[in-house]
């Protein structure tokens, strides 16, 4: 985040609505005059264009804007937060005074803004809703349907969606700094019915990042992700039922990572094992996972779905490293869960919008390449399940037991993949499953950018990836006990 | 603890009162004019604004006070058959000229769809019963505060292996909705939700368990009492400790209240229009078909006084009437939009906004009955994850509850899969408890199925 970034945004968000820094720092002083250890002022415009096909038609789009700000104060582990859905000086104090009652007053503080930082931006300022005009969206949109229904005369259904953002935000800590970003996101998204012998099946693949729309078109992935859903939904044409019971289970790279966001991630977010409800609790040193095992949480990977230049408490994103050959390593920080257990941000302070508060949340979470061959690791397999795609997953923070859905998965006999079998859930206990990874393949991979995960009823962008594994043993929900 | 008391004088409006109704109907006009002047041939407008408030406490002090207040508009507009969408939280005069401006902007864009449109003109409402939904209160940070520290005690001092509060959440709020478009309907909807939730974490030398439970009302003083949720909060963390393995098999499995409406809302998706008309559902071409057992009828009950998702007209205008979409096991209805309608050659059912406060009418018996009925098997209290495919019905999820034998609890069972295909499901509904649910929008009382493959460790 270069300080044009800061500028730009500042610009947009304060000059646009005629807010002068002198208001600024009278607002920071209405937050502050009350004893509160911190406070914070969230500026946002988030402006979301999305397109669909149904049907063989582009019959809808819709914009929206959204725009406001939130106010936070902070004392020790009491927090007031209070928002307005538009940035006007009236609508500010409202919020800030709002704020500042989780304390009593205090005596009056001034704080003066300065803008700092000078963080590599690791995306572009431009807007991508306009980075493609209109007209070539519409068309993607219907070759693409056409592109899909040619490629198997079994494709019923083709669904495709289409999305750019741009969001504006500006941070503004008690502390004085003031931090600007302006992230780009866009998400191209398709899902297929097929139909056979009056069998129906689908299929769905998608990715984006944050960048413009000219990827699009200036590659085949459009195209790709496409054949992808097709060919999935084929596969499962042929499904049969998926066994039940403690397996072996290998997870295939990229998406499949949503293992390491559920068993590992979510448990290792400051806010649980500051309270002390994780089932990684105070277990920093120790073995919670095969000796195999590097995790990473890497918000700074350029123009990934879940990378953040800075996080929105202003901290610059980074490279956290989670478990390192199975040991814990440290947690996901905010600012807050940071300062009460004396240490720092770790860039992993997050909210969906200027409407909610900011938590730990996770951004690029992943495990590095280990030596397998990924071959080998079928082959050293008598009986189990290769699992190449998942659906959504959850996780059960203080029991540590989590699930995750394939979508496509296959049989493995006697050391090869034999009979596709219809989606399951698998379901395992964090640290016993980390535990049993027995092989981890050399194919690192990141998924394809369409990650969303939700919190406390709050949904942000992020990322997942893993080389293939091997997990000795881990429940599959199939109907074939 | 007093430091609450400043926030009491800075809410000076804390719920909706006719003059913002007014004002808001006042914009959705203004709306309505602008998009006709910009050359729209129908529109509509949708406006939102609520006001909320929510106080966390844990470890007997306040931790979280939010203060909510949202208003956010969406538009569509139609030029002949073409349509644009867009929405916005700016009401001035500059924005809504410019938001109108950019759904017209993409309905230059948009193809040409016959189906597109508002819903006809005659399925407007026109009744606007009260449905005794607004019961607002004035916000009280302190009152709020105090209700959830004494739960919280009340909670931890239930039995001596509870370990930790994980909070106790009081909220309460008030929502205006307006809805209008250009055959002229324009209407209001005024309603309160009051909650809270008391969340515990119980400790035994097998580590740690978590669980919750939840009081809502539209009507606080319907809300039950702190010291009653607290403890049945409790309960149910104690229950889940010591979970023991099960061997994987096919057993009887009970959906206790609070999950089956889950099991009930994933029929209800496969017959939504949406699903219907994409093909995307094993409910494809259902009507008058029997698609679960006899006994079993889903009535929904839109005008009943009182509850969560009472409405007199759906997210399109149109009058919400009482109908059943599965009676007597076989589909009566499928729950349309006039969209979905058209594309499916029928009217519109008035569910455009889904479906309101659906119950689940059958003969019942007592918990303890069903219990004994089952013998054997497996109570699910909790659901984790999506693994349900509404394309072909197949239903995969992870699972917590208790294990019973002879019809008393046994021990508590966690780590486990249930899996079936919902028509199956559906064909082997044999027993409803009489403990009805009536929190959430699907009103069941536990549910037990003849059997479901559990996967265990």
């Amino acid at each position: 985040m270069s300080n044009e970034t800061t500028v730009l945004a500042k610009t947009e968000l304060l000059e646009r609505s005629e807010v002068t820094g002198t208001q600024l720092d009278e607002l920071m002083g209405n937050l502050m005059s009350h004893q509160v250890d911190r406070g914070e002022l969230y500026f946002q415009n988030r402006r979301q264009e999305s397109w669909s096909l149904d049907d063989s038609l582009v019959k809808n789009a819709s914009f929206s804007v959204d725009r406001g700000v939130g106010a936070r104060a902070v004392r020790g582990e009491k927090t007031g937060f209070a928002y307005a859905d538009e940035i006007r000086p009236a609508a500010l104090e409202q919020a800030t005074d709002a704020a500042r009652s989780i304390a009593k007053q205090g005596d009056a503080r001034s704080v003066a803004l300065r803008d700092e930082l000078n963080v590599a931006a690791l995306y572009q300022n431009d807007d991508p809703i306009r980075s493609v005009a209109q007209e070539k969206k519409v068309e993607l949109l219907s070759h693409i349907d056409k592109f899909t229904r040619d490629l198997d005369s079994r494709v019923k259904e083709v669904n495709v969606g289409l999305s750019a953002s741009q969001d504006t935000t500006y941070v503004y800590n008690s502390d004085g700094s003031g931090t600007g970003d302006i992230r780009p996101l866009v998400v191209f998204q398709i899902s297929v019915i097929v139909e056979q012998n009056g069998r129906r099946e689908q299929g769905s693949s998608g990715g984006g990042g944050r960048h413009d729309l000219n990827w699009l078109f200036e590659t085949a992935a459009a195209e790709d992700h496409a054949r992808e859903a097709v060919r999935q939904a084929l596969i499962n044409l042929e499904a049969v039922d998926a066994p039940a019971g403690p397996m072996n289970v290998i997870l295939g790279p990229g998406w499949p990572g949503i293992l390491l966001h559920e068993a590992v991630g979510h448990g290792l977010e400051g806010d649980f094992n500051r309270k002390g409800t994780s089932t990684f609790s105070n277990r920093v040193g120790e073995l919670v996972a095969s000796p195999l095992c590097t995790v990473i949480d890497d918000a700074t990977i350029p123009n990934r779905r879940g990378s953040l230049t800075v996080d929105d408490e202003g901290t610059p994103g980074q490279r956290t490293v989670l478990i390192e050959n199975g040991i814990l390593k440290g947690y996901l920080q905010d600012r807050m869960n940071a300062e009460l257990m004396n240490t720092t941000s770790t860039g992993n302070g997050r909210r969906q919008s200027y409407a909610h508060l900011p938590m730990p949340r996770m951004t690029n979470t992943f495990m590095l390449a280990g030596e397998s061959d990924p071959e080998d690791i079928i082959r050293s397999v008598n009986f189990g399940v290769y699992a190449k795609a998942f659906g959504g997953g959850q996780v059960d923070i203080t029991s540590g037991k989590f699930v995750f859905s394939a979508v496509e998965a296959y049989l493995v006999e006697d050391g090869k993949l034999t009979a596709p079998i219809k989606g399951a859930t698998l379901i395992g206990n964090g640290p016993e499953v980390m535990s049993k990874i027995s092989m981890v393949g050399n194919d690192l991979e990141l998924d394809r950018g369409i990650g969303t995960c939700g919190k406390d009823g709050q949904s942000v962008p992020v990322g997942v990836g893993q080389p293939t594994l091997k997990v000795d043993e881990i429940v599959v929900g199939g109907t074939q006990a | 603890m007093s430091e609450m008391s400043t926030a009491l004088e800075l809410q000076p409006q804390e719920h909706h009162t006719s003059a913002d109704e007014d004002e808001l109907k006042a914009l959705v006009s203004r709306i309505l004019a602008e998009a006709k002047s910009q050359g729209a041939t129908a529109a509509e407008v949708g406006v939102g604004d609520d006001i909320g408030l929510s106080v966390i406490a844990r470890d007997g002090d306040v931790e979280t006070v939010e203060f909510a207040r949202d208003r956010g508009f969406s538009i569509s507009v139609y030029v002949g058959h073409r349509m644009g969408s867009t929405s916005t939280s700016d009401a001035s005069e500059e924005a809504i000229e410019e938001t109108v401006r950019a759904a017209m902007d993409i309905a230059r864009y948009t193809e040409e769809d016959q189906y597109n449109g508002l819903a006809d003109a005659d399925r407007m409402a026109t009744e606007f019963p009260d449905l005794d939904i607004y019961h607002p209160v004035e916000l009280d940070v302190d009152t709020a505060r105090d209700s959830a520290i004494e739960a919280e005690q009340i909670a931890m001092d239930y039995d001596e292996r509870m370990f930790k509060s994980d909070g106790v959440r009081f909220a309460s709020g008030s929502s205006c909705g307006v809805y209008g478009n250009s055959h002229g309907f324009l209407s209001a909807l005024r309603g309160s939700r009051h909650s809270m939730s008391v969340s515990v974490i119980a400790k035994s030398e097998n580590g740690m368990q978590r669980d919750y439970w939840m009081t809502a009302d539209r009507d606080l003083r319907k809300m039950d009492s702190p010291a009653s949720v607290a403890e049945t909060a409790a309960s149910r963390t104690i229950l889940r400790l010591n979970p023991r393995p099960i061997p994987t098999g096919s057993y009887p499995v009970i959906f206790e209240n609070q999950v089956a409406g889950s099991l009930i809302g994933h029929v209800m998706s496969a017959l939504s229009g949406g699903a219907l008309y994409r093909n995307a559902s094993y409910l494809v071409d259902s009507m008058g078909k029997q698609v679960a057992v006899e006994g079993l009828t889903l009535r929904e009950h839109p005008h009943l006084r009182g509850a969560s998702g009472s409405r007199t007209f759906d997210g399109e205008g149109v009058a919400t009437t009482e109908k059943t979409f599965i009676e007597n096991g076989i589909v009566t209805n499928y729950v349309l939009s006039s969209y979905s309608g058209r594309r499916l050659g029928m009217p519109t059912t008035g569910n455009a906004s889904g479906v309101s406060n659906l119950e689940v009418e059958t003969e019942r018996q007592s918990f303890e009955d069903l219990l004994r009925s089952m013998g054997t098997g497996l109570v699910v209290t909790e659901l984790m994850g999506f693994g349900v495919n509404t394309v072909t019905g197949d239903y995969s999820r992870g699972a917590a509850g208790y294990w019973v034998e002879n019809g008393e609890f046994a021990h508590a069972v966690d780590e486990i899969t249930i899996a079936g295909k919902l028509d199956e499901i559906f064909g082997n509904l044999v027993g409803f408890g009489d403990d009805v649910d009536t929190r959430g929008n699907i009103h069941s009382g536990s549910i037990l199925i003849e059997s479901m493959t559990v996967a265990a460790n």
